[in-house]
């Protein structure tokens, strides 16, 4: 697959600079953090549950993904390689493709550091490792629809912090937007639509380990037509 | 010099507008296999874009533009995989050692293995990278990222090679070391280069094309050039006695610049030894008795229309 070129090229270059360690480093510690620390939560329910830990999701990767997605275009457009990147044999779609793989590898990594909070409680009593995979696996989908937006608002700048604000707000809104539904002077039909696209809604099943397949469909749809948009803002640069 | 057989690069009416700016306006060319083309032109010409459009970075507003019979719009893949890209500025991934930039580019081309081992192997001999093979490219100097870049332009042993301002920034002695590489690329390759400085396109070219304002407006080969000298001449003079003298010397009046019953100034092109219409220009016009205020070379046509041009934009070159 001509994409894993540039994929293995992002992944790489986060680890080249201390911003890839420090965000990984970052999300850990908060998810830790949160599931431990705030509210007494894990030790008041006194169970081997990691529900808690993964209803945080929602809210962490709307604050590391567009950490993450936000130097993929914008540092290329802003250091001039984006015309090395896009005059090499690769169609516009498999560049945008594979700097997406790249980001969501590195959001897999920060993942994969968070095993530590599982592995803890499986320590300290009877954890059902199936839900905790189910749940892993949803975060996954979670963050690719995150990191596919942000990669999308990456590439309309050349300008990584204001690529990162855009991606949290717009990640902020798509986390919150189901709170509409509960206004008074909202029409049904408009607060049917604020749960539909409400990423945050469409975690709740996987948080507790249930593979729900039209939430994992809802990301993934996401993902598919950040990254048209995002392939279709590379062509109209070419026109520009 | 192989001799020029087959188009390789070919535009066909290509038009670029950047909102109100009208950066190519019509530009027509054929480069032929084996050729080193030199863009000459003030900034602004339309040199860059002309290049970025062949490279496929840029999409034309209309015309066309095809390498090896590839077309850079429809068949963008093929048209990179047979290019080499000097962009301006040469950006460069600054976190990257040499050795990873140039596996990287060599993977995107699909090199690998013994192939892209051996591809390495010959760019890093043709660009002399030895030396920084290892190195960060945001630690090695100037030179060195410039003939970086240029490695991995030639990493796929591209047939047609796009250098925009190769030059630019290098110090004299990098400048030599890098006209020398080209000129050597040439020999086997076709090569455009872009470039506002009128000696650099002299020293590797073999034919120049010279853009302004989008447009093209001089295309002419390097060699025709030495045998068009251009001398100024002023005499004192009527208009008349002016074209007398001229008449005498055969000498071919190019540009009148000042023409009135007491001053003559022009331009006269000399198709051969400069130096001896120049002799003969002063034998006929002291036969006149006039009296010759100025009768000096002027370098090639070339030169002169260039620095027309450049006078008339504000005389950046």
């Amino acid at each position: 697959m001509r994409s894993l070129v540039i994929a293995r090229r992002e992944f790489f270059a986060y680890f080249e600079s201390p911003i890839g360690y420090v965000v990984v480093a970052l999300f850990s510690a908060l998810a830790a953090a949160l599931f431990f620390l705030v509210g007494d939560v894990f030790f008041s329910y006194n169970q081997a549950s990691m529900r808690h830990f993964f209803s945080n999701m929602p809210m962490l990767v709307a604050m590391i993904a567009p950490a993450i997605a936000m130097r993929s275009w914008a540092e290329e457009i802003r250091s001039g390689t984006v015309e090395r990147l896009m005059t090499l044999p690769f169609s516009l779609g498999q560049l945008v493709v594979g700097k997406f793989l790249g980001v969501w590898a590195v959001f897999a990594v920060a993942l994969l550091c968070t095993l530590l909070a599982p592995i803890s409680v499986a320590m300290l009593g009877d954890l059902d490792w199936g839900p905790v995979v189910a749940a892993y696996v949803g975060t996954l989908f979670l963050a690719g629809a995150g990191l596919a937006i942000c990669c999308f608002l990456s590439a309309l700048t050349s300008n990584q912090i204001v690529a990162w604000m855009v991606g949290a707000c717009t990640l902020l809104v798509f986390n919150l937007v189901h709170l509409l539904a509960s206004a008074v002077f909202i029409p049904r039909w408009l607060a049917e639509i604020s749960l539909n696209i409400d990423m945050s809604q469409h975690f709740h099943a996987l948080a507790r380990g249930v593979i729900d397949v039209p939430s994992l469909g809802f990301y993934v749809a996401v993902m598919i037509i950040s990254l048209v948009a995002n392939t279709l803002i590379l062509s109209l640069r070419r026109h520009s | 010099m192989s001799v020029p057989s087959k188009v390789v690069v070919q535009v066909k009416d290509l038009h670029k507008r950047y909102g109100d700016v009208h950066a190519l306006r019509g530009l027509n060319l054929d480069v032929y296999a084996g050729e080193i083309v030199g863009f000459l032109g003030p900034n602004g010409a339309g040199k860059t874009t002309a290049i970025k459009i062949l490279s496929g970075f840029l999409a034309a507003d209309s015309g066309s533009a095809s390498i090896c019979g590839f077309d850079s719009e429809t068949q963008g893949l093929e048209v990179k995989q047979v290019l080499g890209y000097l962009p301006e500025n040469n950006p460069l991934y600054s976190d990257m050692r040499v050795v990873d930039a140039l596996n990287f580019i060599g993977a995107a081309h699909k090199l690998s293995g013994a192939k892209l081992k051996d591809a390495i192997e010959r760019v890093v001999e043709q660009t002399q990278l030895h030396q920084v093979y290892w190195r960060p490219l945001g630690h090695c100097s100037k030179g060195f990222r410039q003939r970086v870049g240029l490695a991995q332009a030639l990493l796929n042993d591209p047939q047609v090679l796009l250098l925009d301002e190769p030059t630019n920034g290098l110090d004299p002695l990098q400048v030599v070391e890098m006209r020398k590489l080209i000129t050597s690329l040439g020999a086997e390759k076709t090569v455009i280069i872009t470039s506002h400085v009128l000696p650099e396109i002299e020293a590797v070219a073999d034919r120049v094309v010279v853009m302004n304002h989008g447009s093209k407006v001089m295309d002419t080969d390097i060699a025709s050039l030495a045998s068009e000298q251009l001398i100024a001449v002023e005499l004192h003079c009527s208009v008349d006695a002016f074209k007398a003298i001229c008449s005498q010397a055969e000498a071919h009046i190019e540009e009148m610049i000042v023409a009135n019953d007491s001053n003559c100034q022009a331009m006269i092109k000399a198709n051969g030894n400069a130096s001896e219409l120049v002799s003969r220009l002063a034998e006929a016009a002291v036969a006149n008795k006039v009296q010759v205020a100025n009768l000096s070379p002027q370098g090639h046509s070339l030169e002169h229309e260039f620095r027309k041009i450049c006078q008339n934009d504000g005389g950046q070159a």
